[in-house]
């Protein structure tokens, strides 16, 4: 257990270390777009004038040096202060606050259904590969893979909102219902149904293909052989001795895939109208809402690298031969 | 209207449905009848929620210190101006119960509806008013501060009287009160402090006929009945509910779904108005956008050659057709435009050197500038950046380029996004790009600054960006902002439409037209020409 420790403190100092770096350079990647945004909502007020740009940018801070700018946000970044949205009149923090909870909910569900569908279904394919069923998952896998993925979201609402009815076509909750307890989870959890089959469809499709390549694989090596020799039941054999191997790979691309869901959940926040992390992020980008903006990269690079510290614990704990280098 | 479409049977009722409204617009002018002889007898009834799209969503609600068009939607409900106006512009009741203009027209006195009460309870009063257009406005409101500066004097006469007395005459003067032009904000709220960073901006408070309830970000905006409004039984609504839905696709499902019973400017991607329009629950009004009176062109950099000749401009409007444009990538929404003038505003004047599309008047011009083809057939090549505020903008462009590509125009098509686009055009670091401007009901406030050689200012947006400059266009259009005589004003604009048709600082594009949809239940809605930026106090909802 000491090793777990161990290894998780010294990871979490190089990510402090990572983390100064990242938001440096994105606070010049940010500031590298041409654009400001003071521009932006002179354009969208549609009139201006020299001094109402003037007083924006001065309420923006974008008057002052850049390395000045720089300094005064790393500052508060360290004293745990994401800056202020002038745009939207709020603390970050809070924006983020508002905002995150949302994306999560609908990122891990759907992180967690295509990861425990697509491995089982992965897995079926291997075991029954050649027959009509491998065919079936296979082009399913590949269709949902190559499908985009808001055509499958509008596609998903046309059918199940608009001609059915069974199903909200986007949102949140159903607005000024007022529900609580476990009605406003089952409101929740009914808007939520779209969206992460939308968005669970695609990298299902990833995980059952990687698994049926890596269970083929693992099928045909010795150990396997040794084990059937030994005269080991087939699902056991399955279980224990092809899946724990052909795993490991599954485990590499969701840990990589998990940092990367809050971008992926862009297009389906937009086409649900989802009041998540990712369409903010979006917004922010077409406003050049800067302290947003780097809220956002930042709150996602912490996700980056929490999960990637996650996915070597969970090597180990899978492949306990798999030894953690500090 | 609950969940409408269930198989088969629905699907027959919206075929019936199409079909009739297909037979009925073959004669122009009954389309409008399917509806409107119900509604003319029906008694208003109190109760129901309209629901509604706003995208984008607003930074703010505080109409003083944001006019971006979603905020005015939202927030025209929630603050009020003096005035409003009808579908020919003409000032109608709002905050100011009547008004006076003194016959030199240098006094104008607007009397203020008794009784009426801020979202807090405090009581408004002349002060507010005067509060509002001599500092909060000045400080904080681009186009309120170029009207207001105009004025010698901004007083309370009592308590329920203004008077402001202007330096010397300005006749769009009486068109400045509308709600996104001039709200009037608590005084008691922001005087003394810093407009921008009053904590109250979160919380808008106004003396609308409708209060913000709720604003969940990213999801919605719930508006409810202001019990406390000065007109009796008034607003009808319990409340009205704007959605933030992002996807444009996701919109029109919404509308056709019944989920919103209103849709309103660029809700809707034109593409997607031949559609909608034949769905059985709905109807299509193009009306109501007559204050805005959105006209687009080409805004053409005429620091770069060859686009500082005129004859090169010529060419530009006569390689183009325009009817292709408003028909094929607007769906038929919008008029041809004749000059700087919207047809829809006030001394607009269609006796103008008029450009129907003649490839080869194009090619004669381009000639007699000596631009010759080269072996490819390339006289000269611009560079176009189409306006990034939409997949129709882009369409435009690609148009363009073809229709120029045929007289020898070689056209770079160049990408930006909405940001990139502002500060580049501000900064006159294009050669070609497509724009549209609201002209606000009179020349003086919305057509002027696009010509007038004074308003060539680096960094600033909507300003003269062509760097055009015409000294006898500068004096007409002087001279008729300070003319109290409507026939004089008229000649000197006829005048400068006139010029400016002949010389093309812009190629205009298209009067735009944005298409409302509305559902049939609704009522009242958008009558007049502020449209769905009105006040909704009357509006109602059928069972």
């Amino acid at each position: 257990m000491l090793g777990f420790a161990q290894l998780f403190a010294s990871r979490l100092v190089k990510a402090a270390a990572i983390l100064i770096a990242i938001v440096v350079m994105n606070f010049f990647l940010v500031h590298a777009a041409p654009g400001d945004p003071a521009m932006v909502m002179a354009g969208e007020a549609g009139a201006a004038d020299e001094k109402f740009v003037a007083q924006l940018r001065e309420q923006f801070g974008l008057d002052r040096p850049l390395i000045e700018q720089l300094a005064t946000y790393v500052g508060k970044v360290m004293q745990g202060d994401l800056g202020f949205s002038y745009r939207q009149q709020r603390p970050v923090r809070d924006i983020l606050a508002e905002r995150l909870p949302a994306t999560l909910v609908l990122t891990l569900t759907a992180f967690v259904l295509a990861l425990a569908a697509g491995v089982a279904l992965g897995t079926l394919a291997a075991v029954a590969v050649g027959t009509w069923a491998d065919s079936a998952i296979t082009v399913i896998a590949l269709l949902a893979y190559a499908t985009p993925i808001y055509w499958i979201g509008l596609m998903l609402s046309l059918l199940f909102s608009i001609q059915l009815g069974w199903l909200p076509a986007f949102g949140y909750e159903t607005i000024g219902a007022g529900y609580t307890g476990l009605a406003h989870v089952a409101d929740v959890a009914a808007h939520l149904i779209l969206p992460v089959i939308t968005l669970a469809l695609f990298y299902m499709a990833g995980y059952a293909r990687l698994t049926r390549a890596s269970m083929l694989e693992v099928r045909g090596l010795d150990f396997v052989k040794t084990a059937k020799a030994k005269g080991l039941t087939k699902s056991r054999i399955v279980t224990r001795h092809v899946l724990r191997n052909a795993i490991l790979p599954v485990i590499t691309v969701a840990g990589i895939q998990a940092g990367q869901l809050v971008g992926g959940s862009i297009l389906i926040e937009t086409v649900f109208a989802w009041p998540g992390i990712g369409r903010l992020a979006f917004e922010a980008v077409l406003q050049r809402d800067y302290q947003v903006l780097l809220g956002i990269f930042l709150v996602t690079s912490v996700m980056v690298i929490l999960f990637n510290i996650l996915t070597d614990i969970l090597y180990g704990l899978v492949d306990p031969r798999i030894q953690v280098s500090q | 209207m609950t969940r409408r479409l269930t198989g088969i049977p629905a699907r027959i009722h919206r075929a019936a449905a199409a079909g009739l409204l297909a037979a009925s617009l073959a004669i122009p002018g009954t389309a409008a009848l399917v509806a409107a002889p119900a509604m003319a007898q029906e008694t208003p009834v109190r109760g129901g929620v309209l629901n509604s799209i706003v995208q984008p969503e607003p930074p703010t609600l505080m109409l003083g210190l944001n006019q971006q068009g979603p905020t005015q939607t939202v927030a025209g409900k929630i603050y009020q101006g003096l005035l409003t106006y009808d579908r020919k512009l003409n000032p109608l009741p709002s905050l100011a119960e009547s008004w006076t203009v003194s016959p030199d027209g240098l006094t104008y006195t607007f009397k203020l509806y008794q009784n009426v009460k801020w979202h807090d309870g405090k009581p408004f009063s002349a002060a507010d008013v005067v509060f509002s257009t001599s500092k909060f406005l000045m400080e904080v409101h681009p186009r309120a501060r170029a009207v207001f500066s105009r004025c010698e004097s901004i007083k309370a006469l009592d308590d329920h009287t203004v008077e402001f007395k202007l330096k010397e005459p300005f006749p769009a003067f009486i068109q400045a009160f509308e709600v996104s032009s001039a709200p009037i904000v608590p005084a008691h709220i922001y005087e003394g402090g810093d407009y921008r960073t009053n904590p109250a901006n979160t919380t808008p408070i106004g003396t609308g006929p409708f209060k913000l309830k709720e604003w969940v970000k990213g999801s919605y905006i719930q508006l409810v009945r202001n019990e406390d409004y000065y007109k009796k039984d008034l607003p009808y609504l319990d409340g009205i509910t704007f959605r933030v839905i992002p996807d444009a696709a996701s919109r029109s499902l919404a509308l056709e779904s019944g989920q919103v019973q209103q849709t309103q400017y660029s809700d809707l991607e034109p593409f997607e108005v031949p559609r909608l329009k034949t769905l059985p629950n709905v109807t299509l009004t193009t009306q109501g956008y007559e204050f805005v009176a959105p006209m687009a062109w080409l805004e053409i950099n005429h620091r770069v050659k060859p686009l500082d000749d005129k004859r090169f401009r010529k060419a530009i409007a006569y390689a183009i057709d325009r009817k292709f444009i408003r028909d094929k990538i607007w769906f038929g929404l919008g008029r041809v435009p004749t000059g700087p003038i919207n047809s829809v505003v006030k001394f607009y004047d269609p006796k103008v050197t008029t450009y129907e599309p003649s490839p080869e008047k194009a090619k004669a011009l381009l000639d007699e500038m000596g631009l010759k083809p080269d072996a490819k057939g390339v006289r000269a090549t611009v560079k176009l950046m189409p306006m990034p505020y939409g997949e129709t903008w882009t369409r435009l462009g690609e148009y363009l380029k073809q229709a120029l590509g045929k007289v020898g125009v070689a056209v770079v098509l160049e990408s930006t996004d909405a940001a990139g686009w502002a500060q580049r055009v501000a900064n006159w670091d294009y050669e070609i790009t497509t724009n549209f401007l609201y002209q606000y009901g009179d020349p003086a406030l919305g057509v002027a600054r696009t010509y007038i050689s004074s308003n060539i200012r680096k960094g600033v947006l909507f300003t003269n960006t062509m760097g055009y400059s015409n000294p006898k266009v500068d004096e007409l259009f002087d001279q008729a902002s300070r003319e109290n005589d409507p026939a004089k004003r008229q000649e000197q604009y006829s005048e400068v439409q006139r010029i400016l048709s002949d010389e093309l600082p812009v190629v205009w594009l298209l009067e735009m037209e944005f298409p409302t949809f509305l559902d049939k239940r609704v009522r009242n809605a958008n009558t007049s020409a502020i449209g769905v930026n009105d006040t909704y106090e009357s509006v109602w909802l059928a069972k």
